[in-house]
């Protein structure tokens, strides 16, 4: 039984990487209607450039938690801009393939330099070691991680649904011409929030940093899991991925404990039965 | 007449000249199938080709005439596509060797696919004993290492020191099930015991779960049967759970030198495991390691997988040009390569024997402490040496039918 507790809380932890990425890819879905392929590459991207900050200039995993975002996010920006601005209007297959792409492009480019074994990166002295709780040894960084993603969520969540900036972007998505008619800069919003969808990722990748070697393919890993669960959570809709990210998480865990062989398609198996039932995903709205 | 007689004369001697030029064929064309993209890429990969190019250089053999070329793909670590490109390199490229080829699995469906076909397989990337044992071929060599061996010699090494109750954590396919058959074997064998295995899916890259199953089995040794990036993603996460801070010692069955590097000293330091190969062990492989990481692109040094590609193929040389040419025979060139002792800067003296497998000591280290390191690369401590007799499985205990007769 004590066991079975700890697998619960490290699938929280897992679906704290879960919530944060998905949490990205719908925001970005929900806003821009792009299918961002990119997103694990862009993950990686904010894991590799904590690691550079360190490495590089001397600067620790603090401030890289602000700072690799805002890098990464500036790169997603231009991305958007040079790119993607293009594909406004078009079906989604051609974002996805567009995205997908850019993400094999950077991928192989960071192959070709760093390997595939990765790099190493140490976790922050403050959030070392770790404490008994009876049931389990949890480590405090991965404590850490769950309460500073769930705040991020939230936030972001908050920012989106009940401030009237995000008001204004998803009006700005209903009705690009009215809200334009308005005086406000459409492209400039569309710009900013894909900014801010690839800032998420690249959060993620610093907080993953630690726990996983920084390594060019961690966000092609990850990336096919997260995909399920925005669908499972219902395309674009930014609570909906937020929950299913932890939820995913904690029967991830689960299925580690009872039948592990089955970790990697358990998630998969769900999106089938979800889809099956309802085809929006859980919380998503009719197209 | 006379001019018929004569073109004649001329015919009969440009069919005896041509029959003669097919006589000695010396074209050769090795294949370097292995993982370029995936988890294993920075032990094989583009430094296998490296090693085989090298190989290739310092076997003198372009000088006597002899034309080979070097064909390298991708296998994704996927048997199936690792099949269909070794498929066609026999059937439309012509390859007549194949090096590398990591993966227990992709291994295992080549090495049926040489069989089938005679060509010829140097294996110094996979680690599946079954190689050598009940899957052992005519065409195939296995050169490096393979799962008895390191079993054999970490494994007795670590219950010897009082590591009696073990827990693996394997990967999910053909390497890790023979790693963890082989290992558990000798466990048992030398007065321990298991406790327990868990399974995790091939390049999986969160062992949270795992380790806490471990950790809650309270067995001496978690015994890692997995190999890269699960490896260094294994021990990285096993420091933070406090694993080896809590008492129970982690067992690298398979580590590769690239894997400490990635890892780094700090984290990796005290870890005891199995090479037959490292850089800095004499003057010979430190010369070679020298060349190598001097044309690599990130200046990395040789792993045992792409040593094991040089030194196949220099010996795989030697025999063809003892042979003076049509080397196109896979048995009968394999055949050959058993009957001469084997001799290179980065293995040393050594033999092949009649399973193929190929006898060379095999290494117990230790990786330094970041204080006792002493640049870039300096990184194991030589703890014991195994003759290369007593590193393999004996033939006595083998299941090949190539030793059975």
């Amino acid at each position: 039984m004590q066991a079975l507790y700890a697998q619960l809380l490290v699938g929280l932890i897992n679906g704290s990487f879960y919530a944060l990425l998905s949490l990205g890819l719908a925001v970005i879905f929900g806003m821009l209607n792009i299918i961002n392929f990119a997103h694990g590459a862009l993950y990686m991207m904010g894991a590799f450039c904590a690691y550079f900050l360190l490495n590089i200039t001397g600067i620790g995993y603090w401030p890289a938690l602000i700072i690799a975002p805002i890098v990464v996010g500036i790169f997603g920006m231009i991305l958007e801009r040079t790119m993607l601005q293009w594909l406004a209007g078009l079906d989604h297959l051609y974002g996805l393939l567009l995205t997908f792409g850019i993400a094999l492009i950077v991928q192989g480019v960071f192959q070709n330099y760093f390997g595939s074994s990765g790099l190493p990166y140490a976790i922050p002295d403050e959030l070392k070691g770790g404490m008994n709780l009876g049931f389990m040894f949890l480590p405090i960084y991965r404590g850490w991680v769950v309460v500073f993603s769930l705040v991020v969520c939230i936030a972001t969540w908050y920012l989106i649904e009940k401030t009237r900036l995000g008001a204004n972007l998803r009006a700005a998505t209903e009705n690009p011409t009215l809200v334009r008619a308005f005086g406000i800069n459409v492209p400039r919003m569309i710009t900013l929030t894909y900014g801010l969808g690839v800032g998420l990722a690249a959060l993620a990748g610093v907080l993953s940093a630690p726990i996983n070697q920084v390594r060019p393919l961690m966000g092609a890993d990850l990336i096919i899991v997260v995909f399920a669960v925005v669908v499972i959570g219902g395309m674009g809709s930014i609570m909906g991925s937020i929950i299913t990210g932890f939820a995913l998480g904690v029967i991830e865990g689960l299925t580690k404990y009872f039948y592990p062989e089955a970790s990697n398609t358990v998630v998969f198996v769900l999106m089938v039965l979800v889809l099956l039932v309802k085809p929006t995903g859980l919380t998503g709205r009719a197209a | 007449m006379k001019l018929r007689i004569s073109a004649l004369f001329l015919g009969t001697a440009l069919a005896l000249a041509a029959g003669g030029a097919m006589a000695q064929d010396k074209t050769v064309k090795i294949g370097v199938l292995t993982d370029n993209s995936g988890l294993y890429s920075d032990l094989g990969g583009a430094g296998s080709t490296l090693a085989a190019q090298m190989a290739v250089e310092d076997s003198g053999l372009a000088a006597k005439g002899w034309k080979i070329d070097i064909v390298s793909a991708d296998h994704q670590n996927k048997p199936d596509i690792g099949t269909t490109i070794a498929r066609q390199w026999i059937d439309v490229e012509k390859v007549d060797i194949f090096v590398d080829v990591l993966n227990s699995g992709v291994a295992l469906a080549v090495n049926n696919l040489v069989k089938e076909k005679n060509s010829i397989m140097i294996n110094t990337g996979a680690a599946t004993s079954d190689l050598t044992n009940a899957q052992c071929s005519p065409n195939t060599i296995h050169w490096v290492y393979d799962t008895y061996m390191l079993a054999n010699s970490t494994g007795q090494a670590l219950v010897k020191a009082g590591g009696d109750t073990w827990y693996f954590l394997t990967a999910d396919y053909a390497f890790g099930h023979a790693l963890e058959r082989d290992t558990a074997a000798v466990v048992v064998k030398s007065g321990g015991k298991v406790i327990g295995t868990v399974r995790h899916p091939l390049n999986s890259s969160d062992f949270s779960s795992f380790l806490l199953q471990a950790q809650a089995s309270k067995a001496k040794i978690v015994g890692m049967a997995n190999a890269g990036g699960d490896t260094t993603n294994t021990i990285k996460q096993a420091a933070e759970f406090g694993i080896v801070s809590g008492g129970q010692k982690l067992a690298g069955l398979l580590l590769f030198i690239n894997d400490v590097h990635s890892l780094g000293l700090k984290v990796a330091q005290g870890l005891n495991f199995t090479e037959t190969f490292y850089w800095d062990l004499n003057d010979g492989t430190r010369a070679f390691s020298k060349r190598f990481s001097e044309r690599m692109k990130n200046k990395a040094m040789p792993s045992m997988v792409q040593a094991g590609v040089y030194s196949g193929l220099i010996h795989y040389f030697k025999t063809i040009d003892a042979m003076g040419g049509n080397p196109h025979d896979g048995v009968k060139v394999v055949a050959k390569m058993k009957e001469a002792p084997t001799d290179d800067p980065l293995f040393g003296k050594g033999t092949i024997r009649a399973d193929g497998r190929k006898l060379h000591p095999a290494y117990l280290f230790e990786v330094k402490k970041p204080s006792e390191s002493k640049g870039p690369w300096d990184y194991y401590k030589l703890v014991g040496t195994t003759p290369g007799d007593q590193a393999f499985r004996p033939l006595s205990e083998s299941a090949c039918p190539l030793v059975k007769k």
